[in-house]
C-alpha cells in the first residue's frame, strides 16, 4: 500500500499525511501496471550536466510517462532540481552550466539543435520552489502566455483564464480579486496562481520544483490535492525533498544520489521494497 | 478529506465548472519566428548601441590625446600663457590656480560633508530630520552649477565688487558638500552594525567608537568618495565662470590684486575654455593640452582609486 | 601562564580599584558634542540650498518687480534698451533636452539590457566601468569635442545630406530662417548632450534591472519568453519606477548642462529656433556667456533671474525623481 513502511519511521519531517486519494491509489498500488507498455513523454538518455569544469549529472536515464505523476527524491545537492532544469533549458540562462546527452521529447532531441525553444518552453512548464507571479495583475498573470503564444480576443481570454484558475482550484478564491497584482495573494495561492498560469497554455508536462517547501501545510496539502486532479490532463514531474510528499502523490518515483540514478520504480515498490541499499538508508532516514 | 471542490467524474474538463474552452491547438498562434526575431533585433541594436558609445567615448579621449600631447612639455607646467600671438609659454598660473582653489574648497566641504554624513548614517539613521536633509542633499546634487556659480556671484563676488579664487572655493565646495555627505552616509552604512555593537559593548563612548572603529573599517571607501568628489569639481567650468574668473597672471598672495582674496584667479578650466575658442593656433594647442591633463587627471585618479581600493565599495 | 607569572603582573600593573576611580570627563562631553557636531554638518546640507534659493530670489528681484512674469513669454535680450526674454532660451533648453532624451534613453535602456543580461559578468563588469568612466568625463571635454570635431561634421556632411533630401522638408529639420549651416545647432547640442547623459541614466538602469529576482526571470523564460519579452513584459515593470528615477535625474543633467551647450548651440538669443538645424541658446548657456559682458543693475539681475527659473525647474525634476526612486526603492529594495 502506498505509504506503509513510511508511516513507521519517526516522522522526522514537519508535514501534514493527507489521507491519500482512494480510488485512483487503490487501482494501481498493487503495481498492477505495465510501465513499458505506457507512452513516453520525455525521454532522458545518458544526459550528463555541468557546471562550469564540475559535472552534476552523470549518465541519467529517465522514462517520464504520461498522465503520471514522476517524483524525483534525493538528499539535497543530489542534482534533483539541476536534472529537470535541463528539461525545459533553463539552465541556458547561465554561462558555463551545459547539458550534453538526448532528451527527447515529441519525437526530437531537445537538446539538439534546431529545437523551437519556445514551444518546447511551451509545452514543457515550470513551477518553481518560490512562488514567483510576475509584477502584474492576477488575471494578466494567468493570461500571460495565452497573449504572448496565441492571438485571442478579450472574451476567449476571459474564458480560458477563469478555466485555468478552475482547474488549479484557485477560482473561487480570487475571482473577485482578478485585477488585483499577483504578489497581494497569500504563499499558497501565489503557488496555484502560477500553476494556472502554467496550466492556461495547455502544457504536455509539469516541471514541479519543491514546489510546496516554500508555503504552510495547509496550502501544501491543497497543492498535493491539485496534483492529483491535474494528473488526468497533464504529465508532472515533482522534485521534492519531502519523502512523505512523494510517496503521497506520486506514481512513480527515482532516487538520486550525488548526480546519478540509484534506483527508479513504481513509488510503492521504491518506499516499501527499495531494491538498492542507498535508496533503503534514504528512506529510511539513515541519511538526509 | 478534500478541502477542494470535488471533480465531477475522472476528467476536471467536464462540465461542472461550465463550458469547456476548446483546445488550444485550434487557435490562431502566434509565430514563433516573428517573435525570435524581434528579440534578435533587439540585442543586435543593444550590441551596436553599446559599441558605438564605447566608440565615441574612446573617440573622445583620443582626440583629445593627439591634439594635446603636442602642448605637453616642462614649460607647460612651468610658464605664463603667451601674449596672443606669439610661441611658447605654458598653462603653469592655471594649473596652479587649479589646484590652489580645488584645495581649497576641499578643506572647507570634505570635513564639513564628511561630519555630516556620519550624523546621517549614525545619528539621525531614518528620523524625519534625516530624511529631510538626505533629500534635500540630493536634490542639491542635482543643481546645475552654473545656478551654484550665480548664487556665490551674487553673496560674494557682487558684494565686495571683485572676482576671487575664494569666491571659485566656496562655490565648488558648495558642489562637493552633499556629494560627500551622501557617499560618507552610504558607505557608513556598509558597515556592519556588529562593529559598533562591539565598540560599545565594550564600554567606550560612541564618538570614539565611530572615528576609531567605523571610520577605519570603512576607510578606503571613504577616501575614495573624498578623492572622486575632489576629482569631479576640478573639472567643473561653469561655477568659476562667474567667480574666479581668469587671470593671465600668476596667483600672487592673499589679498593683493592677484591674490587669491583679491582678484581673479587663473584656472585651467576656464582657461581651456577661453584659448580654445581663441583663433590662434598656439592657444588652442595649449587648450587641448590643458584638456588632455584634465582627461589624465579625472580618468587616471578614478581609475586609480578603483585599482587600489577594489573592495572600497563592497565594505 | 603559570599562576606565578600572573601574580607578578598584577603585582607591577595598576592598583585595581584604579579603572573605576579614573574621571570619566570625556564620556560625559565627548558624545554629546559629537551629536552637535555631526548634526550641525548635517544640517549645514539643507542650509546651504536654503541659502542658495533665498539669495536667488533677493538678487533677481530687481528684475522681477521690472519684467514680471511676462519674462517668460518674451523673445529679447537687449541691455541697451532694458528689454529682456526668457522664452528664446526656454525653447532652446527644452528642444535640445528632447533631443538628448529622445536619444539616450532608449538607448540606456538598451544597453543596460545588455549589461544584465546579455553578456558574461566579467564583460559586464569592464562594460558597466567604461560607462562610468564615460560618466566621470567633463563636460569641458565634450565642448571641445564638439567644437572641433562634430560641429564641421554636422555643417559639412549631415546638415547639406538631411536639408536637401526629404527629410529637410520635416516640420522640424527644415531649416529657419536663422540657419547658419547647421554646425552650431540645436542638433549639435543635443547630440552631445545625449552622449553626456547615457551613461547616468545607463548605470542606474542597470542597477535596477538587477534587482528584479532571478526566480521570477527565470519564470518568465521558463513560459517561452524571449529575452526581450521577460525585459519588456516583467523586468522593467518591476523596475519601471527606477528606470523612471533615473529618467528624470539625466533629464536634470541635461537642463542644467552649460559648457557643452555653450560651444555649441550657436548663442543665438534672439529668435525661438524652429528647426533643430538651427541655431539657439538655453538657459544655462545663456548665462554663461552673458554674464561677463552684463553692465547694468538690471542685466545682472535679470539673469540671475534666470538663474533662479533654472533652479526652480531643475528642482521640480530633482523632486520628482526623488520621488519615483524612493518608490522604487520601496518595491524591489524591500521585497524579496
Amino acid at each position: 500500500m502506498v505509504g506503509t513502511k513510511v508511516r513507521e519511521q519517526p516522522d522526522t519531517r514537519q508535514d501534514v499525511l493527507v489521507a491519500p486519494p482512494t480510488e485512483v491509489a487503490a487501482a494501481r498500488s498493487t503495481g498492477g501496471e505495465d510501465f513499458d507498455a505506457l507512452e513516453s513523454v520525455i525521454s532522458a538518455r545518458g544526459l550528463d550536466f555541468f557546471y562550469g569544469k564540475e559535472q552534476a549529472l552523470f549518465d541519467n536515464d529517465l522514462e517520464i510517462k504520461k498522465n503520471r505523476v514522476t517524483a524525483i527524491i534525493g538528499p539535497s545537492g543530489c542534482g534533483k532540481s539541476t536534472h529537470i532544469r535541463t528539461y525545459n533549458r533553463i539552465y541556458e540562462l547561465y554561462r558555463d552550466h551545459r547539458a550534453m546527452g538526448e532528451i527527447m521529447f515529441g519525437g526530437r532531441n531537445i537538446l539538439g539543435p534546431g529545437t523551437d525553444l519556445l514551444e518546447t518552453r511551451r509545452r514543457i512548464g515550470m513551477i518553481f520552489q518560490k512562488p514567483s507571479p510576475f509584477p502584474m495583475t492576477v488575471f494578466d498573470n494567468v493570461a500571460y502566455g495565452l497573449r504572448q503564444h496565441y492571438k485571442l480576443n478579450r472574451s476567449e481570454l476571459s474564458d480560458r483564464v477563469e478555466d485555468a484558475l478552475k482547474r488549479s482550484a484557485l477560482w473561487d478564491e480570487v475571482k473577485h480579486k482578478l485585477g488585483e497584482p499577483g504578489i497581494a495573494l497569500s504563499g499558497g495561492q501565489q503557488q496555484r496562481l502560477c500553476i494556472a498560469r502554467c496550466i492556461a497554455t495547455e502544457p504536455d508536462v509539469v516541471l514541479m520544483d519543491e514546489p510546496a517547501s516554500a508555503i504552510d501545510p495547509v496550502a501544501t496539502g491543497k497543492i498535493e490535492e491539485l496534483m492529483e486532479r491535474l494528473k488526468a490532463n497533464y504529465t508532472i514531474v515533482i522534485v521534492t525533498h519531502n519523502m512523505q510528499q512523494a510517496a503521497r502523490v506520486s506514481d512513480y518515483t527515482a532516487f538520486f544520489y550525488e548526480g546519478h540514478i540509484v534506483e527508479f520504480g513504481p513509488t510503492t515498490q521504491i518506499f516499501s521494497n527499495p531494491q538498492e541499499k542507498q535508496t533503503e538508508d534514504y528512506i529510511t532516514g539513515r541519511f538526509s | 478529506m478534500s478541502t477542494l471542490a470535488p471533480p465531477s467524474g475522472d476528467s476536471v474538463r467536464t462540465g461542472a465548472d461550465g463550458p469547456v474552452p476548446p483546445a488550444l491547438a485550434a487557435l490562431r498562434p502566434r509565430s514563433h519566428a516573428r517573435r525570435k526575431t524581434v528579440d534578435a533585433l533587439i540585442k543586435t541594436s543593444a550590441w551596436i548601441a553599446a559599441t558605438f558609445g564605447i566608440a565615441v567615448m574612446l573617440l573622445i579621449v583620443w582626440e583629445v590625446v593627439r591634439r594635446g600631447i603636442g602642448a605637453i612639455d616642462l614649460a607647460f607646467f612651468t610658464e605664463l600663457p603667451p601674449v596672443v600671438g606669439e610661441d611658447g609659454g605654458g598653462l603653469g598660473n592655471a594649473i596652479l590656480g587649479t589646484f590652489v582653489i580645488t584645495f581649497v574648497a576641499a578643506l572647507i566641504a570634505l570635513p564639513v560633508g564628511f561630519l555630516g554624513g556620519i550624523w546621517l548614517a549614525e545619528f539621525g539613521r531614518n528620523g524625519r530630520v534625516a530624511t529631510g536633509v538626505r533629500m534635500v542633499a540630493n536634490v542639491n546634487m542635482g543643481i546645475p552649477s552654473i545656478v551654484v556659480g550665480v548664487f556665490v556671484f551674487a553673496a560674494l563676488v557682487k558684494p565686495l565688487q571683485h572676482y576671487s579664487g575664494f569666491a571659485g572655493s566656496i562655490a565648488l565646495a558648495f558642489i562637493m558638500l552633499p556629494v560627500m555627505a551622501r557617499t560618507t552616509e552610504d558607505i557608513l552604512n556598509l558597515v556592519p552594525n556588529e562593529l559598533r555593537e562591539s565598540g560599545l559593548a565594550m564600554g567606550v563612548p560612541r564618538w570614539r567608537v565611530t572615528l576609531g572603529v567605523v571610520i577605519r573599517a570603512a576607510r578606503s571607501g571613504l577616501i575614495t568618495g573624498a578623492v572622486l568628489a575632489t576629482v569631479r569639481v576640478a573639472g567643473e567650468t561653469a561655477p568659476l565662470l562667474l567667480t574666479a574668473l581668469s587671470s593671465p597672471y600668476w596667483l600672487d598672495g592673499l589679498f593683493g590684486p592677484e591674490g587669491f582674496f583679491g582678484g581673479p584667479t587663473a584656472n585651467l578650466t576656464k582657461t581651456v575654455y577661453d584659448f580654445s575658442g581663441m583663433p590662434y593656433e598656439r592657444m588652442q594647442e595649449l587648450a587641448w593640452g590643458g584638456a588632455l591633463l584634465i582627461i589624465v587627471a579625472v580618468l587616471g585618479l578614478n581609475v586609480l582609486m578603483r585599482l587600489i581600493f577594489q573592495r572600497g565599495k563592497e565594505w | 601562564m603559570s599562576t606565578l607569572e600572573i601574580d607578578a603582573q598584577t603585582q607591577t600593573g595598576p592598583p585595581r580599584g584604579a579603572a573605576q576611580a579614573a574621571p570619566r570627563v570625556h564620556h560625559r562631553f565627548g558624545d554629546p558634542a559629537f551629536r552637535v557636531v555631526t548634526l550641525v554638518s548635517g544640517l549645514t546640507v539643507a542650509i546651504a540650498m536654503f541659502t542658495l534659493a533665498g539669495v536667488l530670489i533677493y538678487n533677481s528681484w530687481t528684475a522681477i518687480s521690472e519684467l514680471g512674469l511676462s519674462f517668460l513669454t518674451t523673445v529679447a535680450w537687449s541691455p541697451s534698451s532694458g528689454s529682456y526674454g526668457a522664452l528664446a532660451a526656454l525653447a532652446g533648453t527644452a528642444l535640445t533636452t528632447l533631443v538628448a532624451m529622445v536619444i539616450a534613453v532608449p538607448l540606456a535602456l538598451v544597453i543596460a539590457l545588455l549589461l544584465t543580461e546579455l553578456v558574461p559578468p566579467g564583460m559586464a563588469r569592464v562594460l558597466g566601468t567604461a560607462v562610468e568612466m564615460l560618466a566621470a568625463i567633463p563636460s569641458i571635454i565634450f565642448g571641445m569635442w564638439g567644437l572641433f570635431v562634430l560641429v564641421p561634421f554636422m555643417q559639412e556632411t549631415v546638415a547639406p545630406a538631411v536639408t536637401e533630401s526629404w527629410l529637410g522638408q520635416l516640420p522640424l529639420l527644415r531649416p529657419g530662417e536663422t540657419f547658419q549651416g547647421g554646425g552650431f545647432s540645436i542638433l549639435t547640442a543635443g547630440l552631445v548632450l545625449a552622449v553626456m547623459i547615457l551613461p547616468f541614466i545607463t548605470a542606474f538602469s542597470r542597477d535596477v534591472l538587477l534587482m528584479v529576482p532571478r526566480v521570477t526571470k527565470e519564470a518568465g523564460y521558463g513560459m517561452g519568453s524571449t529575452t526581450w519579452e521577460v525585459l519588456r513584459k516583467i523586468s522593467l515593470r518591476y523596475a519601471l519606477s527606477g528606470v523612471v528615477g533615473a529618467t528624470f535625474i539625466g533629464l536634470g543633467r541635461a537642463l542644467g548642462e552649460t559648457m557643452a551647450v555653450a560651444y555649441l548651440v550657436g548663442g543665438d538669443f534672439l529668435t525661438v529656433p524652429k528647426s533643430l538645424f538651427d541655431p539657439g541658446t538655453t538657459v544655462a548657456s545663456l548665462i554663461a556667456l552673458q554674464f561677463n559682458e552684463a553692465t547694468t543693475k538690471l542685466d545682472v539681475s535679470a539673469l540671475i533671474y534666470m538663474g533662479l527659473i533654472l533652479f526652480a525647474v531643475t528642482m521640480v525634476f530633482q523632486v520628482l525623481a526623488q520621488i519615483w526612486l524612493r518608490r522604487a526603492r520601496r518595491t524591489t529594495g524591500g521585497r524579496a
